[in-house]
């Protein structure tokens, strides 16, 4: 199984701080990581290659040093990686990405000279938050999608997802090819190992431009290709305020909320 | 006095003496008395209402019967016994310490400090009564000095908090013992090391100065923010380690440093743990200097990895099974050379048998790396109905042949033993742990056994304590390892500091 794992690296969330007088992220001196839910897509995808054999392709679309997260992924089971970077893209919403993207991925099959039959990201990044991002991927290649996977099983040429639902879970069959993103799987992603963490810092990542994507229209790409404005950004004000009903029925709690919500004009 | 009678220790109020024939007198009416718990007892009032009344109008927390908290009356080993205290109170400040010490004193009543209790040796347990000082409140961080590299804090603040503190300043406070959530104020009184101890010293190395509030209720400062000093006696290192008997310490100037721009982790395993204990010494002979080096064997691994939730640590590799871990920790001032560590410690561990070399290089990955090492302790008590603890240490290069004779004594004895420990610095956990022995067999037992390794670990020469301390659940042994001359001089000490024996009574060198 030939299986293409999107990652985005991103600001290890885990070292930012709030600026206590700006009330802004203070990003200087952060170091950046691969977006937690993408190391489990590829534990994932690593796990299905060592089963059913096949190669596992990083792609990862974001400045040059980016190039950095994806040697991380080298070092722990992908066969290769290819950075997506060019002046055009700058700027692109998840519209504009998700498309330059799924061009990236028709790129990489033609060098690689293989057909992806898995697309695997995670199921956000941790620093845009948009979920959006494969899902697009999935339209633009028309391909059947699975969001929030807790697990991912191959059987008889299909796969078995059990997808993450507010109820439980859901297990869902899903032809090949097909994207899938993922949460936190019950399996963490492995620690790399000395012998390919040593030759991972050796790699070079191929980049490709939108002089490499053949098929790919421009005016789709960067801030053009983008119909997201940017109208104004802020910190949010932290209000703890609540109203907890606990001596009340539950009834009653819950007509008293009623109330409030169409006072306030929410309902 | 006997050197071997233990019962027989005792400290003695100025009016009392030892007779010849080693029984104990009380001057005044010339009878002696034998039963010397009773003349401790004795010794010490009772709280009246009116004196209770006095502690009140110098403290607005002051806590009486059944508003105290029941914790009080222990810390984490409740094996070495448990006594409520008859009032708690939570000074706000050093003079408020000073001003209900000073009534204690003046009408003998026993006070013991207390921090977050944490401990395992039963130090913050008022064994007779009195009042009970809980520091936790005294939480404030109230400066830093960059330019000499200290910061000011209360005693009370959470290790937690100053380390994080410390970081957001690009500082880093370095010591760094297991239980995060101790108050910094206990940490000196205990000396705790910790992980990094190998690297950057125990707590000690890094107090430059301290409040202390004497047993009479006089306020006294010690040390300065100096990096030298050859001023007299250091009555500051008297009190690290006093374990809050010599005098109560309610602020502390501490050394920091420029925290490190980059660190890794890496797990090496090992398919036993004498290979693993062999590698250590190699990486300092290779000039290389980690900031930790822990080893732990595949069980206690796999309990605490259950306990936490989260599984890291390889199982087998290529079908072999993993017996033993090392877990190191590097630091430096870039990824680049952090990255140059990683290569020259895991040459120098595959050289010497590892099996492999795994890298933790992100935040996550540390942090996942330390969790189950962190949570050996909690997962222990977890899965354990009785348990009891050492933490000798002993020289690095007989940590092996000592793990494997401790290992062999459980045996003998009928125990169930888990041990890990800082490899880098000799320092053991050694716990004894049972789920089907009644309470008496247990402590049977683990005298039994405690009495063989204690006389081990001194034979090979090591001492009782690596960071936990005396308290008054090791003084025996305490006795057996230092000799009656060093403990004549400790009880010397303590008289000088506390001539009525009212702080924290009947722990380190006083077994009352």
């Amino acid at each position: 199984m030939n299986i293409c794992v999107c990652i985005k690296q991103v600001p290890d969330t885990a070292e930012i701080r709030i600026d206590p007088v700006t009330h802004t992220l203070i990003r200087a001196g952060v170091p950046s990581i691969v977006n937690p839910f993408d190391t489990y897509a590829l534990e994932a995808a690593v796990r299905l290659k060592e089963k059913l054999g096949g190669r596992v392709v990083i792609i990862s679309m974001g400045p040059p040093q980016a190039a950095e997260a994806i040697r991380s992924c080298l070092a722990v089971g992908a066969d290769e990686g290819y950075l997506i970077s060019g002046r055009k893209f700058g700027g692109s919403d998840t519209l504009a990405t998700s498309y330059i993207l799924s061009e990236a991925i028709k790129a990489v099959e033609k060098r690689e000279n293989l057909r992806f039959d898995l697309i695997v990201a995670g199921k956000q990044a941790v620093d845009g938050d948009t979920a959006q991002v494969a899902p697009e991927i999935a339209e633009h290649l028309h391909l059947p999608q699975v969001t929030y996977a807790l697990d991912i099983v191959e059987q008889n040429g299909e796969l078995r997802i059990k997808r993450d639902c507010d109820s439980g879970y859901d297990i869902l069959s899903v032809p090949l090819p097909a994207v899938v993103t993922v949460v936190r799987l019950p399996y963490e992603p492995r620690y790399p190992s000395i012998g390919p963490w040593r030759e991972s810092k050796k790699r070079t990542i191929p980049v490709l431009s939108e002089a490499d994507l053949e098929t790919i229209d421009l005016s789709r790409c960067g801030l053009s290709g983008s119909p997201t404005k940017v109208k104004k950004s802020y910190t949010p004000v932290r209000d703890k305020h609540g109203t907890i009903f606990s001596k009340v029925p539950a009834e009653q709690a819950a007509e008293k909320v009623a109330s409030m919500l169409s006072e306030a004009g929410i309902i | 006095m006997t050197a071997t009678g233990i019962e027989d220790i005792i400290m003695l109020h100025d009016e009392q003496h030892i007779s010849a024939s080693g029984a104990v007198t009380a001057s005044d009416e010339g009878i002696p008395i034998r039963k010397k718990k009773e003349v401790l007892c004795g010794m010490y009032n009772q709280l009246t209402p009116a004196l209770v009344e006095r502690i009140r109008s110098v403290s607005d927390h002051v806590f009486a019967g059944t508003d105290i908290n029941p914790d009080y009356a222990r810390d984490e080993m409740p094996v070495y016994g448990t006594k409520m205290p008859d009032l708690a109170v939570q000074p706000r400040s050093t003079e408020e310490v000073a001003a209900i010490m000073k009534i204690c004193y003046e009408n003998n009543i026993p006070v013991t400090p207390r921090g977050m209790g944490t401990g395992l040796v039963g130090g913050a347990v008022p064994l007779y009564g009195g009042v009970l000082m809980d520091l936790s409140k005294m939480n404030r961080i109230l400066s830093y000095d960059l330019e000499n590299f200290v910061v000011n804090i209360e005693a009370g603040v959470l290790l937690a908090d100053l380390a994080a503190d410390c970081l957001s300043r690009g500082m880093m406070y370095p010591p760094d013992p297991g239980e995060k959530f101790a108050c910094v104020g206990a940490n000196v009184a205990t000396n705790a090391g910790g992980m990094r101890a190998v690297k950057y010293g125990t707590t000690r190395d890094y107090v430059r100065a301290m409040t202390v509030v004497l047993p009479s209720g006089e306020i006294t400062r010690m040390g300065a923010t100096v990096s030298k000093t050859s001023s007299g006696y250091s009555l500051m290192n008297l009190m690290i380690g006093s374990e809050g008997t010599l005098g109560i310490i309610t602020e502390l100037t501490l050394k920091i440093i420029p925290a490190p721009k980059a660190s890794a982790s890496l797990i090496i395993p090992f398919r036993d743990l004498r290979t693993a204990l062999a590698t250590v010494p190699k990486f300092r002979m290779n000039h290389m200097d980690p900031q930790a080096i822990e080893f732990m064997e595949r069980q206690i691994v796999t309990l605490s990895e259950r306990y936490v939730g989260k599984a890291v640590f390889p199982q087998e590799l290529g079908g072999e099974p993993i017996n033993a871990y090392l877990l190191l920790t590097l630091d430096g001032r870039s990824t680049e050379e952090v990255d140059r560590q990683i290569d020259q410690a895991a040459d120098i561990a595959l050289e010497a048998g590892a099996m492999d070399v795994l890298i933790a290089d992100t935040h996550n990955r540390i942090k996942d790396a330390w969790a189950a090492r962190s949570s050996f302790l909690e997962a222990i008590m977890e899965e354990t109905k009785l348990l009891d603890e050492c933490d000798v240490v002993v020289p690095v290069n007989k940590i092996a042949d000592y793990l494997e004779f401790v290992n062999e004594q459980g045996r003998k004895c009928g125990l169930e033993i888990k041990t890990f420990g800082h490899a880098g610095d000799g320092n053991l956990h050694i716990y004894q742990c049972s789920n089907d022995l009644d309470e008496a067999e247990f402590k049977k037992r683990v005298d039994a056994f405690f009495d063989i390794i204690y006389r081990e670990a001194t034979a090979c020469g090591g001492l009782v304590s690596g960071e936990h301390g005396i308290g008054s659940g090791k003084i025996r042994y305490l006795v057996d390892s230092v000799g009656e001359t060093n403990m004549e001089l400790m009880r010397g000490i303590k008289k000088v500091f506390d001539p009525k024996m009212i702080l924290n009574p009947g722990k380190v060198c006083c077994q009352l």
